[in-house]
């Protein structure tokens, strides 16, 4: 049962992971279930001229490849008309219009017997069906890669993302101790304020903050989209639930580490830098985790606020792009895809013990 | 290069302005508000005290200055301004709203939501609930538990290019390459273009959210369960309850404040989710939401006051979800 579950939650990914490295005709003809087993095309070619045959024994025979250079096919049936391609299997023969026989082995070697003279003037065509060997490659990673701006995409989302993740914690930190361990009036407000805002939906600040930026840009005469913007944008929207589960995190801490401290006249500032901060570091490394994440996988602040030029393009933004342009190209999109979920999964994987502290923090207590 | 050296300079900066301002202003604080043995008792305590009254606003300041300017300000502005024509100059009343009503996407995406909201929480919250209790004794049950979780790392645009694999169609006759026609076709039904098919291709963008916060959902719910004191379970088994009556009479009740906590934290994620249906159909076929809707008259309709007026709606979709947290808050607050 479990299993079950598993397997449904997992089969997705696995299918993404496993078409990213098919080779992109297989990819468009195929299932990626399939991707162990031969896939078949039916193809045609031209059997050679009266002027290549040989006579040998006292037989005029002509030879070749129908499948020319390509190895990675395999012959598995042909014939002599479009709509008999499967009228003899590889190894056996055929007769011919033009007399004689021909006999295709698996590796797309032919050979035409005749007992006369050949008088063709252009090659009959064969038809057959053939196996290709299922193949992995990175190349749709490196035409993605090279061909449609992913590096700098990539580039483009770690320059929103680690600022975003780095300046929100301090911020937060700070006011989360001022919380949970400073007596002052206003603070149960500020509390729920900060509770209150857990929810409010981006989709709320947006319009005001676009038009903000556009005045900030207009007074100064810069752009309005730039990567500060970006940044305090994500700052701002990170900060309600930093703020909450840190406080809910310094509250935890033992109290009588704190009033010893007071005691030994500590101010406030230093039992901050010095204990609680040092303390607090399994916290602080579960909310990183968090809002990496949640910035990094971001969509909608980044074309608000980084718009939709491609050099500003982060990943995801990237990704909608492709998804439109390349609907159909599917070794595109699950390479680009593959590329998008890298940096996360690997954050998740390596990570997932604090991850799961900092959601537990924040939602059971 | 370039880009990467100016990030890393603009990191120092910010990190080393919050430091400064942090410590800087601290110090001055001291500073201008020190004690010492000269100064008589009267004083003493009065500085004392002015101190211990400005440090935590110093200490706030920063976030309540982000805060304010960046979610409360706007709040006021977008319900300001969804009385605003659409470029926010003129007053025209209510009549974004009456347009609102009048619209069919509009209400298409009302119905939709409501949709979003009934399925998605319920089914996230449910599948997670039955693979913690499942996982919960098992040796490789944390594995499991990894995995499901797993999706929770990916983006929702991420999440979509994969799902829209799955759906992938291709005509009777050919090979289908997507998962979901592929089985269909193997029972020997036709395949069908999925996400076209009206009504039933929003469940399909649906399955892909539960499909992302089910691990969400379970790992909160494991943690729950865990906390379940060992010995109620013990006597309810002593007093020969079978596995389904635990679940039910004692599992359930001891954790409902959790479950409760997971719903709504599934269904505020439901009101803002965008990027799965942008994505997948960008609202076409009848699977228009209000978070991208309001997201199409922002900016291909460059329209800010019908566009705020759809957040103002999300909002008051969110409003009881957060009085109820801030009362919650407050209970607690009130017990510590």
């Amino acid at each position: 049962m479990l299993l079950a579950f598993v397997v449904v939650w997992t089969i997705p990914t696995v299918g993404l992971l496993v078409s990213s490295i098919r080779d992109k005709d297989q990819l468009a003809v195929s299932g990626w279930w399939t991707a162990l087993t031969p896939s078949v095309s039916t193809g045609a070619s031209r059997v050679g001229l009266p002027a290549d045959a040989v006579h040998e024994n006292g037989k005029y025979v002509i030879r070749g490849n129908l499948l020319g250079s390509d190895t990675n096919k395999t012959v598995q049936s042909f014939g002599t008309t479009n709509a008999d391609v499967s009228a003899a299997q590889a190894g056996a023969s055929l007769p011919m219009r033009d007399g004689g026989t021909i006999t295709v082995e698996t590796s797309g070697e032919y050979q035409w017997v005749s007992d006369t003279p050949f008088t063709h003037t252009a090659g009959p065509r064969i038809y057959y069906t053939a196996g290709i060997a299922p193949r992995f490659t990175l190349e749709n990673y490196a035409s993605v890669i090279n061909a449609n701006g992913i590096g700098r995409a990539f580039i483009n989302s770690f320059t929103v993302t680690v600022p975003s993740t780095i300046i929100p914690i301090l911020i937060a930190a700070f006011a989360a101790y001022a919380l949970a361990w400073m007596r002052f009036p206003g603070r149960g407000w500020i509390v729920a304020l900060v509770v209150g805002l857990l929810v409010v939906p981006l989709q709320m600040s947006l319009i005001p903050l676009l038009r903000l930026y556009n005045g900030v840009a207009t007074t100064f005469g810069t752009e309005s989209k730039t990567y500060l913007g970006i940044w305090l944008a994500h700052t701002a929207f990170g900060l309600p639930l930093a703020i909450y589960l840190l406080r809910n995190y310094m509250a935890g801490l033992p109290k009588e580490i704190m009033e010893s401290a007071r005691m030994d006249g500590a101010s406030h500032f230093k039992i901050f830098t010095t204990m609680v901060l040092p303390l607090s570091f399994p916290a602080l490394a579960s909310f990183s985790i968090f809002q990496f994440l949640w910035v990094w996988n971001d969509l909608l602040v980044a074309l608000v606020f980084l718009g939709a030029q491609d050099d500003k393009l982060v990943l995801t933004g990237k990704l909608v792009n492709l998804l439109g342009s390349r609907g159909d190209k599917w070794e595109i999109l699950t390479a680009g895809a593959f590329i998008t979920m890298i940096v996360p999964l690997l954050v998740f994987f390596s990570l997932q013990r604090y991850f799961v502290r900092g959601l537990l923090a924040g939602s059971v207590k | 290069m370039e880009q990467i050296v100016g990030a890393i300079l603009t990191v120092l900066i910010g990190v080393a302005g919050c430091v400064v301002y942090f410590w800087g202003t601290n110090w001055l604080l001291d500073r201008f508000l020190a004690t010492n043995q000269s100064m008589t008792g009267e004083v003493v305590t009065r500085r004392d005290y002015l101190r211990s009254q400005v440090r935590p606003w110093l200490f706030l300041a920063p976030a309540l200055v982000f805060l304010t300017v960046y979610l409360i300000y706007p709040v006021f502005e977008t319900a300001r301004l969804s009385l605003f024509d659409s470029q926010g100059i003129n007053f025209v009343g209510f009549s974004n709203y009456l347009w609102a009503f009048r619209d069919s996407t509009f209400l298409q995406s009302v119905f939709n939501n409501i949709i979003w909201l009934l399925i998605v929480p319920a089914a996230s919250t449910f599948f997670g609930l039955v693979i913690a209790v499942l996982a919960d004794r098992l040796w490789w049950g944390n594995i499991a538990k990894s995995l499901i979780f797993m999706p929770m790392a990916i983006s929702f645009v991420g999440a979509s290019v994969i799902w829209k694999f799955i759906y992938d169609y291709r005509g009777p006759g050919q090979e289908q390459i997507g998962l979901l026609n592929a089985i269909v076709t193997g029972f020997g039904l036709p395949p069908q273009a999925w996400i076209t098919i009206p009504f039933w291709n929003s469940i399909f963008l649906m399955v892909i959210l539960i499909w992302i916060q089910t691990g969400f959902a379970m790992v909160i719910l494991s943690a729950a369960l865990r906390g379940i004191p060992e010995e109620t379970l013990e006597a309810a088994r002593i007093d020969g309850a079978n596995d389904f009556q635990i679940f039910y009479g004692i599992m359930i009740p001891q954790i409902w404040g959790t479950i409760v906590v997971v719903w709504t934290t599934i269904t505020i994620t439901v009101l803002k989710v965008f990027d799965i249906v942008l994505a997948m159909t960008n609202g076409q076929w009848d699977t228009q939401v209000l978070a991208n809707l309001m997201f199409d008259w922002m900016f291909r309709g460059s329209d800010f006051g019908r566009g705020s007026t759809i957040a103002v709606i999300i909002m008051l979709a969110v409003t009881p979800i957060m009085v109820w947290n801030i009362r919650r808050a407050n209970a607690e607050e009130g017990t510590r």
